[in-house]
């Protein structure tokens, strides 16, 4: 029997209020919780709650031979706990029936991967920790954001102890190779790569209720149809998305509801193919060939680059700005901050400054808060201000005080790690003395002696 | 094709943007094979004829003995009531130009059937006689001369276009660069209001300036959505390429505003916008370039918010002193209440100035790479000012991006617009 794997990513950032120039140094509180209830509310009625629903009655019915996988980010989970716990509650109890993987991924939907190892080693552990408590598993596949991927992440995530990771099935990647088997990664060839089937994704997740769509409307038999018309070589089929695709994306009215309950039906009932979550996969399956991508990929755009996220100089210069507080942010203690930092790392707030639907893509203009990408530069840019000094305070202070354990250990983990690192991590760590060196005299001095 | 066009105003004898957008306009269409004879009220002598044959109305000769004139005149005397307003405030001095044409009534006022009549070519306190005999003329006009469509821009001329519809039977296309809602917000000039209806119903096509405007004229004069069409304006290329480095005398930052200094503009909101930047950053210098009937309020009320040590006024700037005053600026707000198009955004953009510009104008609906905020919203206006002044890469965005935007939005193109409304008359 061929596999199906069914992959769904759920995500919400921490959305930013209107934050103006006046507000830095004076207001600490950057979050629109108004706006960020009542979107997680209303999602979680049109999807997490009743798409929930239909899954566990498929596994109810059809028992192992339905397999479901998920990945929940940390920013989600949280605003789950605050603002809808049944939803929580919901996929506790899909965990429970063991038919369903969670993945690992950066606690906050972060594109942390692209230029900080460090950090980005600390998000995977903070939300592996997350998923384990909260649903008694832990993760055993990766996923980045945005199923962004390149070799140098594929061994970033490797030396973290994963072994299966997913990606895009793009283009540029398999050139005239087929995204319908296991692949491994050509540098590391003990790392499985699972690849999209962008082609039959899309046909749910943006194409199912398009009514200008010539196979409109699609049908469980249809979408059946197309599976088995899949060359019977081909054993795999990764059908990866987002969550929000059943019911907020595509409406309730559209009858994705009743789709996603019959197309497995359908195929299970068939006894071609079974569904299987990405660690079966790889345990089961034998990959066929190796796959090379020296050049970071993702699921986002005709371009499947970085393009939707760092493709112009706003982007580029917010993102830089976040990750110069990265070294100090490594030793901080402090939970508000701890909490700031990962939110401002959201890689949302840097697709909202995207300027490329001004010729293309109203995805974009759909996804965001703002009026313009403009304005979510502005007012990200004036929160990360805010961000920034209270980071430089913290270091200054942290060091007059002499906390010794924590800057010992900074200290101790600086020095050690900057085997064949990126230059950018040397910087970086000139920064911190030069922030505490610019601040106060005493400050240096303390931390020399520290040294 | 032969375009009759009546305008009110001509370069380099401008007041506002009309003239400016009309002589755009005429040059773009020059290039689609379009012949203008440009109609104004009164001809300096030095205006550009690159692209028009220029006909001044004071040269024209009405023979009022003639019973078709006659019959005109009768409908159209009732306009003369009403006139003390002021439209567009021109450069000029307020009280002088009212004691001028003051003059001027006394004595003109009773040679209405005289066969030559000297036009101010001012907007003014007699203005509904100038707009009534300018019809006249236009009439005479189109009475003696050959061409295929007529063209009226702003209700200033439209009365010569309706009359010179009525003598030739020609169609009659009426533009709209500015509402009397824009001008004067609810309290309109009834009579301005009814001259701008009655154009817009015997004309045979409305041409709009934005969208914005298209809305105004189908809600507030009811007039038929068919046969009213959206052209956006263009803008023409620096006359004044040298001075686009223009040194900067000052090492602040300078951050701009030009245009009429009236509520229509909301310079207001603009200082309101500089106090808050100027709370925090005292290393920006605020400039209001212009003048207007608020002038005054807005000196007494930045001297009261105790900015003026950091705001300046220029008073009235023109031709080489608008493009030197672009080029020392670091952002230009216009934070207009109302605006139909608003040309001078484009223009800051040209000299690689980033904008600030209001959601209520008509140019947001075609630029992207500018900051757009409510005009009430100081916030935000102060907001987008301080953002430009802080976050280079929203700069180089918008001098990269804008300029480009700006020089795609071609003269040529808009009067391809035209070009194709006039085709379809005939």
């Amino acid at each position: 029997m061929r596999s199906i794997c069914l992959y769904f990513q759920v995500h919400q950032p921490f959305r930013l209020r209107t934050y103006r120039f006046f507000d830095i140094g004076a207001d600490h509180y950057y979050y629109d919780d108004y706006q960020n209830r009542r979107i997680v509310r209303r999602i979680a009625n049109d999807c997490y709650i009743p798409a929930n629903e239909v899954l566990l009655a498929l596994i109810g019915e059809y028992g192992s031979a339905f397999k479901v996988t998920f990945s929940i980010s940390g920013t989600a989970i949280e605003q789950f706990k605050k603002y809808t716990p049944e939803v929580i509650e919901s996929f506790k109890r899909l965990a429970k029936t063991g038919n369903v993987e969670f993945l690992a991924e950066t606690y906050s939907h972060s594109l942390v991967g692209l230029n900080d190892p460090d950090e980005f080693k600390r998000q995977v552990e903070e939300h592996a920790t997350t998923i384990q408590e909260l649903f008694g598993i832990t993760p055993t596949a990766f996923r980045n954001t945005e199923l962004v991927y390149s070799n140098g992440i594929a061994e970033q995530v490797f030396k973290m102890g994963y072994k299966t990771m997913l990606t895009e099935g793009a283009k540029q990647l398999l050139g005239w190779k087929s995204p319908n088997y296991l692949y491994f990664s050509s540098p590391h060839p003990r790392m499985r790569v699972l690849l999209r089937n962008y082609q039959l994704s899309d046909d749910i997740a943006f194409r199912f209720s398009q009514q200008s769509w010539n196979e409109w409307p699609l049908t469980a038999e249809k979408y059946v149809n197309w599976l088995d018309s899949v060359d019977p070589k081909q054993d795999l089929v990764n059908l990866f998305m987002d969550y929000e695709t059943i019911g907020e994306h595509q409406k309730a009215e559209s009858g994705i509801f009743g789709f996603l309950r019959a197309f497995p039906e359908q195929l299970i009932r068939s006894q071609k193919w079974t569904f299987r979550t990405p660690s079966e996969v790889a345990d089961e399956l034998q990959p066929v060939a190796g796959i090379d991508c020296p050049h970071a990929i993702s699921w986002a755009d005709e371009e499947r680059d970085l393009t939707a996220w760092l493709g112009n100089d706003l982007q580029q210069e917010a993102f830089t700005s976040l990750y110069k507080l990265s070294k100090i942010m490594a030793t901080c203690t402090d939970a508000d901050l701890h909490r700031d930092w990962n939110y401002l790392q959201a890689s949302d707030h840097f697709y909202y400054m995207c300027t490329k639907w001004f010729s293309d893509g109203d995805v974009h203009q759909y996804f965001t808060p703002y009026g313009t990408p403009y304005e979510a530069f502005l007012n990200y840019m004036n929160v990360l201000a805010d961000f920034e000094i209270r980071v430089k305070e913290y270091a200054a202070n942290q060091v007059v005080a002499e906390v010794i354990p924590v800057t010992t250990e900074a200290v101790a983990k600086m020095n050690a790690i900057p085997d064949g690192k990126s230059p950018t991590v040397k910087p970086s760590k000139t920064k911190v003395k030069a922030v505490a060196d610019s601040d106060k005299k005493p400050v240096s001095k303390a931390k020399k002696e520290v040294k | 094709m032969k375009v009759l066009m009546f305008g009110w105003e001509f370069p380099p004898h401008i007041t506002g943007g009309l003239g400016t957008a009309c002589f755009g306009l005429t040059k773009g269409l020059l290039k689609h094979g379009v012949d203008v004879q440009f109609v104004v009220p009164k001809a300096y002598g030095d205006e550009s004829q690159e692209a028009v044959r220029l006909i001044n109305a004071s040269d024209v000769t009405v023979m009022m003995k003639d019973p078709v004139f006659r019959e005109y005149w009768n409908q159209i005397t009732y306009m003369e009531i009403g006139s003390n307003l002021i439209p567009y405030v021109g450069p000029e001095d307020f009280q002088q130009m009212v004691s001028e044409n003051t003059n001027t009534v006394v004595e003109e006022s009773g040679r209405v059937f005289s066969e030559r009549f000297q036009f101010s070519g001012k907007y003014g306190h007699d203005l509904m006689e100038e707009v009534a005999r300018y019809a006249l003329v236009g009439a005479a006009i189109a009475a003696n001369s050959e061409f295929d469509v007529i063209h009226a821009h702003d209700w200033l001329t439209y009365s010569a276009g309706v009359a010179a519809k009525k003598i030739s039977g020609k169609p009659l296309v009426v533009h709209m660069h500015a509402t009397e809602f824009d001008r004067s917000g609810e309290n309109y000039n009834e009579n301005v209001y009814e001259i701008e209806r009655k154009g817009m119903v015997e004309a045979d096509r409305v041409i709009t300036v934005s969208n914005l405007t298209r809305n105004i004229v189908i809600e507030r004069y009811h007039i038929d959505p068919e046969k009213v069409i959206t052209v956006h304006n263009a803008v023409e290329p620096p006359e004044h390429a040298e001075l686009q480095n223009a040194e900067k005398r000052v090492k602040e930052k300078i951050v701009t505003f030009l245009g009429r200094i009236t509520f229509q503009k909301g310079p207001e909101y603009f200082i309101e916008a500089a106090c808050k930047v100027l709370e925090r950053d005292n290393n920006v210098r605020f400039v209001m370039a212009g003048t207007g009937d608020l002038m005054e309020k807005m000196i007494r009320r930045v001297a009261k918010l105790k900015i003026s040590s950091h705001f300046h006024f220029t008073g009235f700037l023109k031709g080489e002193n608008v493009d030197r005053m672009f080029a020392m600026s670091d952002v230009y707000v216009m934070p207009s209440v109302s605006e139909p198009f608003g040309i001078s955004p484009l223009e800051a953009m040209r000299s690689n100035v980033p904008v600030v510009i209001s959601k209520q104008s008509g140019v947001a609906e075609v630029l992207n790479h500018v900051m757009k905020v409510d005009f009430w919203d100081v916030d935000a206006m102060a907001d987008a000012i301080w953002g430009l002044l802080h976050y280079n890469a929203l700069n180089s965005m918008f001098i990269t991006y804008g300029s480009e935007e700006v020089n795609n939005l071609k003269w040529e193109s808009a009067s391809r617009k035209v070009a194709d409304i006039y085709e379809s008359l005939l």
